[in-house]
């Protein structure tokens, strides 16, 4: 690729100051939440309207360059991650709500929206955006949408896609194609949920019609100690077999209870192995009456605690402490990987014991927080990155927590993607047939191969041909981690 | 067995210039000319349910309605609400049709429950796409990509489903004798309010007057003062209960409203596009449903509702009783979609 020539090119399009090219200025775009892995581009460029977004992909596309999209880069399996030489659009401005219509219940946003953005102006109608991840105050709407991010309350409403109607979105080479519309019906193939968690590599999404739900009447939310990790798994599954639909069935182990209160203080009992969050929500008589069906429930389950939140505040405390548990960690750590593994649920006790196991073995303090309710688990494994071979050693442990969720019948990841993170493990949930198939559709979409280039596969040229270790272009150099 | 017939179904794909799968037939496409078909009913029956998980899995030629009483055994059902159960609807054409009935309104369509999903390609391979767990972000989502793709991307071979409790009683308030601009006055109060509806449908009698269904449902305890409370916002109706409020709703579902023969269209949209569109079909007999978000209409005058549709740029698909190419109304041609097409199904066999 001609650089200079490129560069040009592409300052045609945005000013001086929207076209960052200094080393300082690209350091803050050099990885995303997946801190272990870094990579600097060539350039950053920071498009404020759609057409600029899709005059640079054409840009990248005539010169060959690859390019990776980012909003708040938040990503934790390393999506956002830049390809060194490469191009980063950084969206974050792209942030505007160009239409909300509660008669219809849809809101329409370009990709830089952060998700909470869209709740904040659908609530003076009383309607809501349901998909909550735990960065919602940070993350965008365009990351959410390319990783089908979830959240806490996926059981009964399900991750991003589920939520997303239509989509207008640039492909790879600069063409602009319009998917799905803005009823909750269609009468098409769902390009929309194919689109949806393609982790960016089949273009960049320009527009977003999302549902918008009616905010629940009320909430019951209560919190069940218990002496040990099973004894939650139990509960969980007597909620389940019950005939309840929680909006949130949620577990946190004593590593991440400390963390969470040494945070942000929720009032979670100290001493508890594990702690369960349930949460009913919906209207008022129907909540009321699978209210007393719960509190059977759990107490059944024999808890030697349970707090029942008795106002908005104390439920806003409860899930505080829930989702500043990711970030907590780093309390009690220097540096930890999150992991995303979903197991079905009925084998939760068999994978945290297995986990515990592991933790021992290796020597590696893991805290566990996860949506039981979904049986996605997020261990949470912790090392100091100053000590030789300790980032290693846990993404050995990690691969091994990778291993058991696939062996269970599990996922990979329930939430984060594959990114550049899990990359080396698609062929051991996916058979070479289905990875070849799923090459041949990204080629067919990206010939070049320039949307969010050396994400999801294995290895670029040659899915098939795949191999566990240090990443290849590790290896080339090309990419490296601190 | 199964493994010799999808290898069987593998091998015709593979040597045939052009397929197509073929269900119970209770929808539309008759066989076309010059084409193999492949017959999923032989692939049939379920094969893990697995209730704690709320997944099940099954092949796609098994009749819905064998999988909606498996589920009721225990407590449970398939929220996306498939039409024509009845009349022996399987799963793989229920998917491919898109064909969601009312009660999709409270949880969501296909779309939102379908989590896994082998079909076999155009180039005769078979491919898994999704899980068996309900939450999965690895791979492309090819389950959802399948909801709607009416067979034109490759034959659906097992399907998976996420499931949710049956509620364990319902109630239907209808409001008779309102016209259209009232009851779609009263729309956006029902699908605002913070009430947990589980349909609401509007259904146009022959002088044009509306009957307004809205359907609730639950534990049985709280169910009366829920009922109440949506009677009060529609400023009264008739609340409805046992086997005649389940007919209701089975008629919907299996379209006893229209005449044997009828075609039948589907026609997504937004309420606010009713006016437009009821304006220009109040000759056929019709119904909103899904919210407002889904028209259905029967008439056997397809050219001009093909007209109509496009004149108002809406879309749509004769589900039922007629011959030929389904997809009637605006059609957009999408560069995102020719290139699917061409990964998945590269010499066009199912097209």
């Amino acid at each position: 690729m001609n650089q200079a020539a490129f560069l040009s090119a592409l300052q045609k399009i945005f000013p001086e100051r929207r076209l960052l090219t200094a080393p300082a200025a690209l350091a803050a775009y050099e990885s995303d939440g997946l801190t272990a892995f870094r990579a600097r581009p060539l350039v950053v460029v920071i498009p404020e309207t759609q057409e600029e977004v899709i005059r640079a992909v054409k840009a990248c596309h005539e010169f060959g360059a690859p390019f990776v999209a980012r909003g708040s880069g938040t990503s934790l399996s390393g999506g956002a991650l830049p390809v060194k030489e490469g191009v980063v659009l950084a969206l974050n401005r792209l942030n505007r709500i160009l239409k909300l219509d509660p008669q219809q219940r849809i809101a329409v946003v370009e990709p830089g929206v952060v998700n909470i953005e869209i709740t904040k102006a659908a609530a003076p109608f009383g309607l809501l955006y349901a998909p909550d991840p735990s960065s919602q105050p940070v993350c965008t709407i365009g990351g959410n949408v390319a990783f089908n991010s979830g959240g806490a309350h996926c059981l009964k409403y399900g991750m991003t896609s589920n939520h997303v109607l239509g989509l207008k979105v640039v492909l790879p080479d600069g063409e602009v194609a319009e998917l799905g519309g803005d009823s909750l019906e269609s009468v098409d193939a769902d390009y929309v949920g194919l689109f949806s968690g393609s982790e960016g590599l089949f273009g960049i999404a320009l527009e977003i019609t999302v549902r918008l739900l009616p905010k629940p009447e009320t909430y019951r939310t209560l919190l069940a100690a218990y002496r040990s990790l099973e004894a939650a798994g139990d509960a969980v599954s007597s909620v389940i077999a019950s005939g309840l639909l929680p909006g949130a069935l949620e577990i946190m182990d004593n590593l991440s209870i400390q963390a969470a209160e040494a945070a942000v203080k929720p009032g979670y009992p100290l001493d508890a192995a594990a702690l369960l969050i349930v949460e009913l929500e919906g209207e008022r008589a129907q909540v009321e009456a699978e209210w007393a069906r719960l509190k059977a429930v759990i107490d059944a389950s024999r808890p030697y605690l349970v707090k029942v939140a008795r106002d908005d505040e104390e439920r806003m405390k409860i899930w505080k402490g829930r989702k500043s548990a990711f970030s907590a960690v780093g309390r009690l750590s220097p540096d930890y990987i999150v992991q995303d593994g979903v197991v079905p649920r009925r084998r939760l006790g068999e994978a945290l014991a297995e986990i515990e196991k592991l933790s021992a073995k290796w020597g590696i303090r893991v805290a566990n927080v996860f949506h039981a309710g979904d049986g996605n688990l997020h261990p949470l494994i912790m090392f100091d990155g100053r000590e030789p071979g300790a980032l290693r050693r846990a993404e050995e442990l990690a691969g091994e927590i990778i291993a058991l969720c696939i062996r269970l019948g599990g996922s990979i990841t329930g939430e984060h993607g594959v990114g550049m993170e899990k990359r080396q493990y698609m062929p051991r949930q996916f058979s070479a047939t289905d990875m070849d198939a799923m090459w041949a559709l990204r080629k067919a979409i990206d010939p070049l191969e320039l949307a969010n280039r050396g994400k999801v596969f294995p290895e670029g040229e040659a899915p098939s041909l795949h191999r566990v270790g240090a990443h290849p272009l590790e290896q080339a150099g090309v990419i490296s981690r601190e | 067995m199964s493994a010799d017939l999808i290898g069987e179904l593998q091998a015709t794909v593979a040597s045939s210039a052009r397929v197509r799968p073929r269900g119970a037939t209770t929808k539309m496409r008759a066989p076309a000319n010059n084409c193999a078909t492949l017959d999923m009913r032989r692939l049939a029956g379920v094969v893990d349910y697995q209730p704690t998980e709320f997944v099940i899995t099954a092949w796609a030629g098994t009749p819905v309605a064998e999988v909606q009483s498996l589920l009721a055994e225990h407590g449970q059902y398939l929220p996306f609400d498939p039409l024509l159960a009845e009349r022996g609807a399987t799963l793989g054409g229920t998917i491919a049709a898109n064909a969601c009935g009312p009660e999709r309104y409270r949880y969501g369509g296909a779309r939102d429950f379908i989590i896994g999903a082998r079909f076999i390609d155009g180039n005769g391979n078979l491919i898994q796409g999704g899980g068996k767990v309900v939450k999965n972000a690895a791979g492309f989502d090819y389950p959802k990509l399948m909801v709607g793709s009416l067979g034109r991307l490759g034959a659906l071979v097992e399907l998976t489903f996420k499931v949710f409790p049956k509620p364990e009683a319902y109630a239907t308030l209808r409001v008779d004798g309102a016209s259209l601009d009232a009851a779609l006055a009263l729309l956006p109060k029902l699908t605002n309010c913070p009430y947990d509806l589980n349909a609401i449908d509007l259904v146009i009698g022959a002088a044009s007057q509306v009957a307004i269904l809205i359907r609730v449902g639950g534990l049985a305890a709280g169910l009366p003062q829920r009922m109440d409370r949506v009677r009060s916002l529609c400023g009264g109706g008739d609340i409805v209960t046992g086997d005649v409020e389940a007919q209701l709703w089975r008629d919907a579902r299996e379209f006893a409203w229209v005449a044997d023969g009828m075609p039948v269209v589907k026609v997504p949209l937004t309420p606010g596009r009713i006016p437009a569109l009821d304006a220009r079909v109040s000759s056929a007999r019709r119904r909103y449903s899904v919210g407002g978000n889904v028209a259905w209409i029967a008439t056997s005058a397809l050219d001009e509702l093909d007209a109509t549709l496009r004149s108002l740029d809406l879309a749509g698909l004769v589900l039922l009783n007629a011959p030929g190419d389904p997809r009637i109304g605006r059609r957009v041609s999408n560069a995102f979609a020719e290139r699917v097409a061409r990964a998945l199904d590269p010499q066009n066999k199912f097209g």
